[in-house]
């Protein structure tokens, strides 16, 4: 290729990706500004630069509470999630029988069960009981987690020799430690895959916590979002700036982990 | 035999209670459920009628249409967008490209909630500063209007997730061995001709895990319906999993609202299975 075309069309690259970026940057400038400058000119900046929104807004989103809340919900289901299913998936690879393929099949039909479709009967059981606080959150992500990431763990244990768990077995460890000490930490990979897409979905969810935890001392980022976007009347730069505090903590993350996190999404989605 | 069986059952029965007491019984349930008046406090069994009705619901119907609408139109230019971006990226292995992987890859890590307020954002105050500044009409009032409401979210979804589909496409894009394109490239080949003869055809298998995986989550969308029209202008904008949301907890007919999620349940079946059909033809 002529060099002078390489860069015209680095060039023309780089303005669309400017151009899917800009979203994030409209909303960024807007929240530094007061309400005359959203109203005068929200495509750039324009005099009237002030912090303020976001204190404002983070005492509105109750940011702490809100967010250790988050990660209370995400850290536990996705710890939760991790471990059963590795462990399930571990003994489905290795005994094989008919019991082993109806609990993979249920894995593989249960995945194609839409949430919507379940909602309003697990949401009655769950009421009936008078059990609709945080633990139960946890316990319904995991249960809705479970069969994809066995699924996820399933691949990965196949592909690791069983020459290792006889190995193990032949040193005189029983099952448990084989799988802890030996199988578990060879599929690391899958472990990072499985914990990042939970940790994703569960985050970011909006639909089952509001039915579950839409209660003060509750609300999870998104929830508390919602509520004070209903609160801010059109005040644009206070919704916005309350926007930007809920993306900054998974923006970092993803800056951080950037490679990992878009494999695993890769892998998530085909296997 | 290694594991023996009362070690077997600890290891599997933990993940098994959760995906029966989450998933399987709740299910079943609802089952039970869409055959019921139910209110939330008490139900009895009605037979049919409420899948009856629901043939007959007028907004049902509408919500139902304009889910099958928009996934369609989705998962068109999700498609599109996203097998573009993933050949832009894969051009070269530089510094550029992988910065253009992060940043078309971001608005997937934003959850559908705080999606739809910045495109919320950007529909009303953006599009009026951009309509006024050059006198565009057709910009103004666009979360007002059922068509350019349906369109709205449309671009919502297309920014969200062709950065997803863009890693799908890349990681096929990458298998092709790099010694077929080389031999095509000897062979006098252009670019659009290897893009057409030597890519396109190795990719048959990202485009049905693509089509589907958009197909699955354009059905299922919620939030972002939600967040950006909620609906709106008069339930016009309103798709199958609001309708459903709507009718349970804000109607209260529970039973109804079941009916209209088993069906939910039987579209999505529907398309997986034609999915797997046609991935098992491709293997075979």
């Amino acid at each position: 290729m002529k060099k002078s075309r390489k860069i015209l069309l680095g060039f023309l690259f780089g303005l669309l990706a400017l151009g899917w970026f800009y979203p994030f940057i409209i909303v960024l400038i807007n929240a530094l500004k007061g309400k005359r400058g959203v109203f005068q000119n929200p495509l750039w900046f324009t005099r009237d630069f002030t912090l303020t929104n976001f204190k404002t807004a983070y005492q509105a989103l109750d940011f702490t509470n809100s967010f250790v809340n988050s990660v209370i919900i995400t850290v536990g289901s996705v710890v939760i999630i991790t471990v059963i299913s590795a462990a399930a998936a571990y003994a489905l690879s290795r005994v094989k029988g008919p019991f082993s393929s109806v609990v993979y099949y249920l894995c593989a039909g249960t995945m194609l069960i839409p949430f919507q479709s379940i909602m309003i009967p697990l949401l009655s059981l769950f009421g009936r009981v008078n059990f609709l606080n945080r633990t139960s959150l946890i316990i319904m992500n995991t249960g809705l987690s479970v069969s994809l990431s066995i699924i996820l763990f399933y691949g990965a244990f196949q592909g690791v020799s069983k020459s290792l768990d006889e190995a193990a077995a032949l040193d005189g460890a029983y099952p448990l430690k084989t799988f802890v000490y030996v199988i578990f930490p060879a599929v690391s990979p899958m472990t990072g895959t499985v914990v990042i897409l939970n940790a994703m979905k569960i985050w970011n969810d909006y639909l089952l916590p509001s039915l579950v935890v839409n209660k003060d001392g509750m609300y999870t980022i998104p929830l508390k979002m919602y509520s004070f976007f209903g609160e801010t009347n059109s005040q644009w730069q206070l919704a916005l700036a309350g926007l930007v505090l809920s993306m900054v903590p998974i923006i970092i993350l993803f800056l951080l982990l950037q490679k990992q996190v878009m494999t695993s999404v890769t892998e998530g989605a085909i296997k | 035999m290694l594991i023996k069986k009362h070690q077997y059952l600890a290891f599997v029965l933990p993940a098994l209670i959760f995906i029966l007491l989450i998933i399987v019984v709740p299910f079943l349930i609802g089952i039970y459920y869409s055959f019921t008046d139910s209110n939330g406090l008490r139900a009895s069994f009605i037979g049919w009628k409420n899948f009856e009705v629901l043939f007959r619901d007028a907004t049902f119907l509408q919500s139902f249409w304009l889910t099958v609408k928009f996934s369609v139109v989705a998962v068109v230019l999700i498609n599109l967008v996203g097998l573009a971006f993933a050949l832009i990226v894969t051009t070269h292995n530089n510094r550029l490209t992988k910065s253009l992987r992060t940043i078309f890859f971001m608005p997937n890590l934003i959850g559908g909630i705080l999606l739809g307020f910045i495109w919320q954002f950007i529909f009303t105050s953006a599009f009026q500063a951009v309509a006024t500044a050059f006198d565009l009409n057709f910009l103004k009032g666009w979360l007002s209007d059922p068509t350019t409401g349906f369109w709205g979210i449309v671009i919502l979804f297309v920014w969200q997730m062709s950065g997803y589909i863009m890693l799908i496409y890349v990681s096929f894009l990458n298998a092709i061995p790099q010694n077929t394109i080389q031999a095509a490239i000897l062979d006098g080949a252009k670019p659009t001709q290897i893009f057409f003869y030597v890519k396109l055809p190795q990719l048959a298998p990202a485009f049905t895990i693509s089509l589907f995986l958009t197909l699955a989550n354009s059905f299922k969308l919620y939030e972002q319906n939600l967040a950006l029209t909620n609906g709106g202008p008069y339930r016009s904008t309103e798709m199958v999993s609001m309708y459903i949301y709507n009718t349970a907890f804000v109607n209260f007919q529970q039973g109804y609202a079941q009916a209209a999620g088993i069906i939910l349940f039987l579209c999505v079946t529907l398309v997986s299975f034609i999915q797997l059909a046609i991935s098992r033809k491709q293997e075979g």
